[in-house]
């Protein structure tokens, strides 16, 4: 039996959070909370005589991107104008960079669920803009011109994909650094981020591609993933059958989880591209390209590798941590604060207790009140046994509830651990007392009852009691 | 004072000598403008009463000293240009009562200069034309004969300098359409080089190509309007950030060792006689003035007008497409959205639909190597062509068009007939040059006829200064 070989390329196209848009003054708002054509002007609403000029800051963000994908950043830049028809485009053009884009030849290294790595191969990284919103409704159609000229980064892979968790993984990893670039949210239910995979099957071993499918409408990366299975899928069972895949566009059904055919492309369109007229070619030289590079944070694989050798991370805790620039931000300031306090002990508290508590709160790491610095001040004092690990438990809890600090908090609820020894042998020596068949039946070798024991003392004084200690003292009392 | 006959700079020595008011001289062209724009139809907007605000404000600023180079002064705006809040139809029904909210550069720059705008002037629609005959509205007639057209595209602003009713104008020259319908309207038209004027705010026809140039019934007074709409834009990305001269200072008459080149392949069989007669007999005169006649060749000349009418229809294909009435203008109903589109689209004249045809075709896939692509070699060998000239000379002087100005309706069914007009003044769109038509006689019939004097890339004050001191001896 023939086994197939299943061939993804993915185009990711990601809007730029700039302040303003690709080619005009206009603010880049929420296109999907904004009051619809707020953020418009004559230039991006394609008036007669209007002219667009290049946004200098969405030009770094794609050098950014570029140079972040491992692209040869190209110096000789060049607009084109697309042309087609469509209400939402407001000048039945759109500005994008066909010939020679602003990045080439780039890769990124994504990790399979098997703990290893697999490069992909980045064909083009080029710049655009985007198109207003469409909505049609009882009978007529509406278009908000909102997100029309918000710039727009086209990433372009080769077609090295052969799976819909590799595609995710792919996808997840574009998103992480782009991210970590500060260029883009990475929200995908806003359309802010938009992942469109290429997808052809092929006899293994073939050197020639099948009929592909373009898949859209994709709002997650999970949907990416079994759309993307179910497309492999599908064209699997046709081929058996002897059938022809039909190139069209498919879209992504959520609920149904299937793809459902939504645009057959009988011929290739003809966008009739040509060299905007209105845009002399933008150079880029070395220097700036220089410049912007020395403006980039530490991207997501160093900061995975580092945090395992300087920090003596395990990979799980790396990669938990380095997922998000922000997470990172905010642990590797912790790590700063109190060289006493390890990152290791940082990273569990961090990973253990404190992303439950945002969890549960449905909170992310800008959002909560805790500084790294107040986290860092509770394990100095769980470290110098002012209390103990559960009592630190239950303080960070309050802190993450009220906001108040460690100390105030141990203060006002007297948390603080009973380390006198004098005091905690008296109540050791009453309960032994309290409790002589316990004892009686530990000496008779239910080593068991020990525990039951401790628990008693830390019942007695509430849970103050410095652990090391009380043990210590029944060794000494049972003897 | 007559003010229909009154230059620019007359005026302005009156206004600044106190001895006349703009409220006088606006009044003036109005009063011209009821008398005898009835027959002529230089106006498609007449904005009387802004333009009689304008002028009391200009006076009392005179009053209160102040002194700005065009203060008071009535000057016309071809409709393809935007003033904030005055209808702009650029001639087409398309954008029949679109009102547009912001000012074009040019008029920015009018506007600060103290100009007072006194309404726009009628074009070929989207300034795709040679006569007016292709404006929606109505065809602007040539004051001197007015059974005949003014040229275009840029003939109603032509025509209203020519016929008093403005004392400078704005237009635009995509192809000629500033140089060819001075030559018919017998004024001067300026051309500047390509980027030397922003073009924000100037609907766009072809953008590579696209300029707006000035008007004005002496080489003086083309340059006054030219000296304040000149400059860096940085709203036009292919603006030029280069100095501006003081043209006006620059208009000495001294041409003495001038090098003027003379092309073989712009003396052409069967020109015009008459035409060719008193371009040579001008360009004698120049030598006479003290200029050095250098005999020239551009040998790609022949190319220029196939290589126009491929390069400009590709970008006025993409350019127009968006007049859909979604957004602005006129908005038919249809049967659903698209349908909608294409019945307001309909709006379009034939031309503009000829061109966007053309065009459409060029830039297809499969036809895009063997035309647009083609068309843009060729323009770099033309450009090339102008290059290697200006090592040899300071100025090319040839006739503006082939033939003085037409009747209503002779080339109405001969577009190609109708792209020859142009074929003297089309190069130089393709090139990175500037060019000017300064009035050289007329034919026996009465008829302007007009020398075309081309310079090297910003050089418009050489090229000012040498039909200055043409017009000058003339007197």
């Amino acid at each position: 039996m023939i086994t197939y070989e299943p061939i993804i390329g993915l185009e990711i196209h990601a809007e730029l959070m700039s302040k303003s848009k690709m080619f005009c003054g206009c603010k880049v708002v929420d296109s999907v909370t904004a009051p619809p054509n707020t953020a418009v002007c004559p230039v991006c609403l394609g008036m007669p005589g209007m002219l667009p000029v290049i946004n200098r800051q969405a030009v770094e963000f794609s050098i950014k991107v570029a140079i972040a994908l491992n692209c040869d950043v190209q110096h000789h830049n060049i607009f084109a104008r697309k042309n087609y028809f469509y209400p939402d485009l407001a000048k039945a053009y759109q500005v994008t960079q066909y010939e020679q884009p602003i990045g080439l030849n780039g890769w990124v290294d994504i990790e399979l669920g098997t703990g290893e790595t697999k490069r992909i191969r980045i064909r083009r990284v080029h710049m655009e803009e985007d198109t207003g919103k469409l909505t049609h409704e009882n009978g007529r159609s509406l278009v908000d011109y909102n997100r029309a000229g918000v710039p727009l980064l086209e990433i372009v892979s080769e077609p090295d994909i052969h799976s819909g968790e590799e595609a995710r993984a792919y996808g997840i990893k574009i998103r992480r650094i782009l991210r970590y670039l500060g260029v883009n949210s990475g929200d995908m239910e806003k359309g802010v981020l938009r992942v469109e995979p290429n997808i052809s099957l092929r006899p293994m071993g073939s050197t020639t591609f099948g009929t592909r499918t373009e898949l859209k409408n994709l709002n997650s990366f999970r949907a990416l993933a079994d759309g993307s299975a179910y497309e492999i899928m599908r064209q699997e069972t046709i081929l058996r059958a002897g059938g022809a895949v039909v190139q069209e566009t498919r879209g992504w059904h959520d609920s149904k989880r299937i793809t459902f055919s939504q645009r057959v492309k009988e011929e290739a369109e003809d966008y009739r591209y040509f060299d905007e007229p209105d845009l002399p070619p933008l150079f880029v030289d070395e220097e700036w390209i220089t410049a912007v590079a020395q403006t980039l944070p530490e991207l997501p694989d160093a900061k995975l590798a580092r945090y395992q050798i300087e920090y003596d991370l395990s990979p799980y805790d790396a990669a938990v941590l380095a997922d998000e620039i922000r997470v990172a931000t905010w642990f590797e300031t912790a790590v700063t604060v109190n060289s006493a306090i390890t990152p290791k002990t940082i990273a569990n508290w961090v990973i253990n207790a404190l992303f439950r508590l945002m969890n549960n709160a449905k909170l992310t790491i800008d959002e909560i009140s805790i500084t790294p610095e107040q986290l860092v001040e509770l394990l100095g004092l769980i470290a110098d046994q002012t209390i103990n690990q559960n009592s630190g438990r239950k303080v960070l809890d309050e802190m993450f509830e009220t906001g108040k600090t460690a100390v105030s908090i141990i203060e006002s609820k007297g948390l603080t651990q009973i380390s006198d020894e004098d005091a905690l042998a008296a109540i050791v020596a009453q309960l032994l007392a309290d409790n002589a068949d316990s004892v009686a039946a530990y000496c008779g070798g239910n080593k068991k009852v020990r525990g039951f024991l401790i628990g008693q003392v830390m019942r007695a004084t509430k849970g103050k009691a410095n652990p090391r200690l009380v043990n210590d003292l029944l060794t000494k009392a049972l003897a | 004072m007559d003010f229909s006959t009154t230059t620019l700079t007359d005026l302005r020595d009156g206004m600044r000598a106190g001895s006349v008011s703009s409220v006088q001289a606006t009044q003036a062209m109005l009063d011209q403008i009821a008398a005898v724009d009835g027959d002529i139809k230089s106006y498609i907007t007449v904005s009387g009463e802004i333009a009689l605000q304008q002028a009391a404000v200009a006076d009392q600023r005179r009053a209160d000293g102040d002194d700005t180079p065009l203060l008071g002064v009535p000057i016309a705006v071809k409709d393809i240009i935007a003033v904030d809040g005055v209808q702009m139809t650029a001639g087409s029904k398309i954008l029949e009562g679109f009102v547009p909210p912001y000012d074009a550069f040019v008029v920015q720059k009018l506007k600060e200069a103290g100009a007072v705008i006194i309404g726009k002037t009628n074009t070929d629609e989207f300034a795709m034309g040679s006569s007016t005959e292709n404006s929606a509205y109505f065809t602007t007639r040539n004051p001197h004969d007015l059974s005949r057209v003014p040229g275009g595209s840029s003939g109603g602003s032509a025509a209203a300098v020519a016929g008093g009713m403005a004392f400078g104008s704005l237009g635009s020259d995509t192809g000629g359409s500033v140089r060819q319908p001075a030559s018919f309207c017998g004024v001067v038209g300026l051309r500047p080089t390509y980027g030397r004027v922003s073009r924000w705010g100037v609907t766009a026809f072809a953008s590579s190509l696209d300029q707006v140039g000035t008007f004005g019934r002496t080489v003086a007074d083309t340059t006054a309007v030219f000296q304040t709409i000149a400059g860096y834009d940085r709203r036009d990305s292919t603006s030029l950030n280069r100095p501006v001269p003081n043209y006006e200072a620059a208009l000495t008459g001294n041409i003495k060792g001038l090098r003027v080149g003379v092309p073989a392949e712009y003396f052409v069989e069967g020109m015009d006689e008459e035409v060719e007669t008193a371009v040579r007999t001008a360009i004698a005169h120049l030598e006479k003035l003290g200029a050095e006649r250098v005999e020239i060749s551009l040998p790609h000349t022949r190319y220029a007008l196939p290589v126009y009418y491929l390069i400009a229809p590709a970008e006025a294909s993409a350019n127009l497409a968006r007049y859909d009435g979604i957004r602005y203008g006129p908005r038919r109903k249809g049967e659903n959205m698209i349908d909608a589109v294409k019945k307001t689209r309909a709006l379009f004249g034939d031309e503009v639909k000829r061109r966007i045809m053309l065009g459409t075709y060029a830039l297809s896939a499969g036809y895009y190597d063997a035309y647009y692509g083609r068309a843009l070699k060729a323009r770099t060998l033309i450009k090339n062509d102008f290059l290697t000239a200006f090592e040899q000379v300071d100025v090319i002087a040839t006739p503006t068009a082939p033939t003085t100005a037409f009747k209503i309706g002779a080339k109405t069914d001969d577009p190609l007939g109708m792209y020859l007009a142009d074929v003297f003044t089309l190069s130089l769109n393709l090139s990175a040059s500037c060019g000017l038509s300064v009035p050289c006689g007329t034919d026996s019939d009465g008829l302007p006829i007009g020398l075309q004097l081309i310079g090297n890339t910003l050089q418009e004050a050489t090229i000012l200064n040498a039909a200055y001191a043409y017009e000058q001896s003339l007197l």
